[in-house]
């Protein structure tokens, strides 16, 4: 299971790469959260997979599973959630102020 | 008891002092309090004289980084001597003579400022013994002849001269610096005296250090190919090109050399480097001289020339050290005493011919040779003072430089004599074109005094009228030409009280055990030599009557080919270069930058896994996978690889969601409610964002927003090396567990924190610290959102931004 879900996030991380290499804004927003969810999945592979129950000490198990690395991603959930309502504001802003969705036509001040 | 170290910061402290006098406007020129400090130390260093020439020295340590083993050390011995002579006596002159040159609208208080930084720092080179404590003192130098040759600096050549000498003398410097690193490297110390005991030739550093610190004396002493840097900075007022540019900075290379002799003189590559650049430098000064038009310029091409002379004798010099303590060797060593006892001549009568040509271009307005002559009837004093100077620099008796010219044929005859070093083959050369040389230095010599000051007055109705000097200006060069004659005369008490403790300081190893003076004659019988400067007068007046007809040898080196089209050339290509290189790399489009990130991601993980063969599969410790989980994963890969290649928006955003809502199911199976229960809130607001935002936002162009194919294709092998590096790393990690998680420590969450749920207790209890932090960011984005809506600059704000 967990070369499975490595490849899954490799899937991720590939789609994410091509679509933040690519000419329209929307495209690299999108790009960087799916990029975001390869990390999570990544994260939560490294601690290991299911190697015992939900991490509740009311149950009596044997073992809990790796309760690092779900903080760690709830952490990052946050953030990233965070960044990317930023992105996309400034996206939205961006072309109200310039008429232009496309990261490559932005060329700065033409004075400078 | 006045220590050097007290004597090298008088001219800062006193440099400090000037703005404060300017301030009080005293009536008096500002000069004058500034002459009192060289004249002053020239006492005290004079006084030193006797007690120098019974052969003693002087050491004082100022504690400065000792834990560094850099100290504020002076030495104070016969080779210090002359040269702090030379600094302060030609100092004091030089500011007498300036104080009747300059006009007082000029901004004086920063000529003199300059000019005692430069003179403490000069003072500094010549007395430090520590290496580190020389360098700086060393590049001071450089910064302040940079300020002084710019001095007038809203002038072109000026800056244009100013920056020349600035790049090549600190790159020499630097030279030099990293030698000097090499050397304490080799030894372990930081100080000279101890240096000459310790130093090994055999080191490997040791062929570097010597040709990077040969670097450093020639760029700073104008040698060839180096020597570009000083016609330039004859931009400077004529009193700055007569002390830095003839009798003082340019020495700074000739002091080095002769330093760090005993520690690497004696080898066949220093006795090459030192004469061969010498001899070449000394001709090629000579004959571009004669071609000059403008009296400074040939003035400045003759200083290049007569270094060349010194640097060459000091490498002649070195000799002596290859062939130990025998009588033979005592006959090089000659040559490095001809070699001083040229440098001081040089300081004479060249400190003198400049304050002549400044007397000239002070009193007339132009230097240009073209437009002068006739000036003797005008100018009598003026015209003896440059007779002499020219003549000695000629070598023609009875003027000091005949002395030193006969001793340097000497050396160069005696050396065509050697058979090692490959002297057999190349030896008989040298006397030749030093022979040639004098002949051009003869021709040029000749130039300054007829060519100006005989003939028929050239001058124009409109000139100003001619007329003498004042003889306030006339003073110093006066001092200066007299010496010429005072050394022909009584030469032989430089040599005893100055020459021979400085001979000491150079070969300290010969110094006990033979005598290094030498008596010099004025008239030493009739030898190859004299015949030599026979020869050289008849042929140097024949050149010089028929100097029309043989000018045209000059247009066979055009202006493109020389040294200085080189430098330009160069500066220009640099330039060029790099700012096309620049504009190459540097697109301002982001794709362009994310794929040298992605291609800098592949080559240094993808390269590193490669190369240290780390990539490894552990396929037994898995978990199992079951139906549903199956179809979870293919979902969602379906989804990752249909998000690039949808048609429209909506789409994309509706598989982003399956995405989401994927990899809450996949936490779900994960045993992770917590993150679960998040993703999905998360995935649901950020879902509405998108569409949200897609809906104030234009249409993805499908027509013309095509990449080009080309593109496509490189952006696609970029996006999957950089996933397939991504999963070979994950999996290489995931194979090798070095050991065990902490995990098992939170489990105590209950007992410890009073809660149940481990993931809450971390991010609450045991490592809140980040989740506060994290409502920081959720804070900030907020703030950020509502800004970035709510707060519209008009077009005042525009206009803000564009200032």
């Amino acid at each position: 299971m967990e070369i499975l879900i490595t490849i899954l996030s490799g899937v991720l991380v590939t789609a994410a790469t091509y679509l933040i290499l690519s000419k329209d804004l929307l495209r690299v927003i999108l790009g960087s959260a799916i990029l975001s969810h390869a990390v999570h999945l990544l994260l939560m592979v490294m601690g290991g997979l299911k190697k015992g129950t939900v991490p509740l000490l009311g149950e009596k198990p044997n073992t809990y599973t790796d309760a690092i690395p779900q903080a760690l991603i709830l952490t990052a959930i946050v953030i990233s959630f965070a960044v990317t309502a930023v992105f996309l504001v400034m996206a939205y802003r961006m072309y109200q102020e310039t008429g232009v969705s496309r990261h490559a036509l932005l060329r700065g001040n033409k004075n400078e | 008891m006045i220590t050097m170290n007290l004597v090298i910061m008088i001219p800062f402290l006193a440099a400090v002092l000037i703005p404060i006098l300017i301030k009080r406007k005293s009536p008096i020129h500002i000069g004058w309090p500034v002459f009192l400090v060289p004249a002053a130390l020239f006492v005290i260093l004079a006084r030193y004289i006797p007690s120098i020439a019974n052969g003693e020295t002087y050491l004082n340590t100022m504690k400065w980084i000792p834990s560094f083993d850099i100290d504020f050390t002076t030495y104070f011995d016969g080779l210090s001597l002359i040269f702090g002579l030379l600094i302060t006596g030609i100092g004091s002159l030089v500011i007498l003579y300036s104080i009747y040159y300059l006009s007082s609208e000029e901004s004086l208080q920063h000529f003199y400022i300059y000019l005692l930084l430069f003179m403490g720092s000069m003072l500094g080179v010549v007395f430090s013994d520590n290496l580190m404590v020389l360098y700086v003192f060393w590049e001071l130098t450089s910064i302040s002849s940079f300020l002084l040759i710019a001095f007038w600096f809203h002038r072109k050549r000026s800056r244009y001269g100013a920056q020349k000498a600035m790049l090549i003398t600190v790159s020499g410097g630097l030279a030099m610096l990293t030698s000097f690193i090499m050397i304490y490297l080799m030894t372990g110390t930081m100080s000279i005296r101890e240096i000459i005991a310790v130093v090994d030739i055999d080191h490997p550093l040791f062929i570097p250090a010597l040709v990077l610190l040969l670097v450093g004396a020639f760029t700073k002493s104008a040698q060839f190919p180096f020597h570009i840097w000083l016609p330039d900075a004859m931009e400077a007022p004529t009193p700055v090109s007569a002390y830095l540019h003839s009798a003082t900075m340019v020495k700074a290379g000739i002091y080095l050399v002769a330093r760090f002799t005993p520690i690497f003189g004696g080898g066949e590559l220093w006795f090459w480097l030192v004469t061969g650049v010498g001899i070449v430098t000394l001709f090629w000064g000579s004959f571009t001289a004669v071609r000059q038009t403008d009296l400074k310029a040939l003035l400045a091409y003759s200083t290049i020339s007569q270094l060349g002379l010194i640097m060459s004798l000091l490498g002649i010099g070195s000799i002596s050290m290859h062939m130990g303590s025998s009588m033979e060797a005592v006959v090089f060593t000659q040559a490095t005493f001809a070699g001083l006892f040229h440098l001081i001549n040089h300081s004479t009568f060249k400190g003198a011919l400049f304050m002549v040509v400044g007397i000239i271009d002070h009193e007339i307005g132009t230097r240009d040779i073209r437009r002068l002559g006739g000036l003797m009837s005008f100018m009598p004093v003026s015209f003896t003072i440059a007779m002499i100077g020219s003549f000695s620099m000629a070598g023609l008796p009875p003027f000091n430089g005949f002395l030193s010219k006969e001793m340097f044929f000497t050396a160069v005859l005696n050396i065509s004599q050697l058979d090692f070093f490959a002297l057999g083959t190349w030896g008989v050369l040298i006397p030749v074109i030093a022979w040639i040389a004098s002949i051009f230095t003869f021709v040029y010599s000749m130039i300054i005094v007829f060519k100006t000051f005989l003939g028929t007055s050239r001058l124009e109705t409109g000139d100003r009228k001619v007329h003498e000097a004042p003889v306030g200006m006339l003073i110093s060069p006066g001092i200066l030409a007299a010496l010429v004659l005072a050394v022909f005369f009584f030469p032989n008490i430089v040599g005893d009280y100055l020459l021979r403790p400085a001979m000491a300081g150079i070969f300290p190893s010969l110094a006990d055990k033979v005598e290094l003076s030498q008596h010099i004659s004025i008239w030493h019988g009739f030898n190859t030599e004299i015949l030599m400067t026979i020869g050289v007068i008849a042929f140097g007046s024949l050149l010089y009557k028929y100097m029309r007809r043989w000018k045209g040898v000059f247009t066979l080196f055009p202006a493109s080919w020389s040294f200085d089209a080189l430098y330009n050339n160069m500066l220009l290509r640099l330039e060029s270069g790099s700012s096309g290189f620049t504009r190459f790399y540097m697109t301002g489009v982001l794709r362009d930058y994310l794929l040298y990130i992605y291609l800098f991601f592949i080559l240094a993980v993808g390269g590193s896994l490669f190369m240290t063969g780390a990539f490894s599969i552990d396929p037994i410790h898995q978990a199992p996978v079951r139906l549903y989980e199956w179809v979870i994963i293919l979902v969602m890969m379906v989804a990752g690889i249909a998000v690039p290649f949808v048609k429209t928006r909506v789409t994309a955003i509706l598989l982003n969601g399956v995405l989401g809502y994927g990899m809450a199911a996949l936490f779900v199976t994960f045993r992770a409610p917590d993150l679960a229960l998040t993703q999905i809130v998360v995935e649901t607001v950020t879902t509405a964002l998108f569409l949200l935002c897609f809906f104030f936002l234009p249409k993805w162009e499908s027509g013309r927003a095509k990449a080009a194919p080309r593109m496509k294709t490189i952006n696609l092998l970029i996006s999957i090396s950089v996933g397939a590096i991504f999963v070979m790393t994950a999996l290489s990690v995931q194979s090798g567990k070095l050991f065990n998680t902490i995990s098992g420590f939170f489990e105590k969450a209950d007992e410890l924190t009073g809660g149940k749920n481990i993931v809450n207790a971390i991010l609450g209890d045991f490592r809140a610290f980040d989740t506060m932090l994290e409502v920081v960011v959720l804070f900030i984005a907020g703030i950020g959102v509502f800004t970035l809506t709510k707060l519209k600059l008009g077009k005042g704000g525009k206009n803000v931004e564009d200032q």
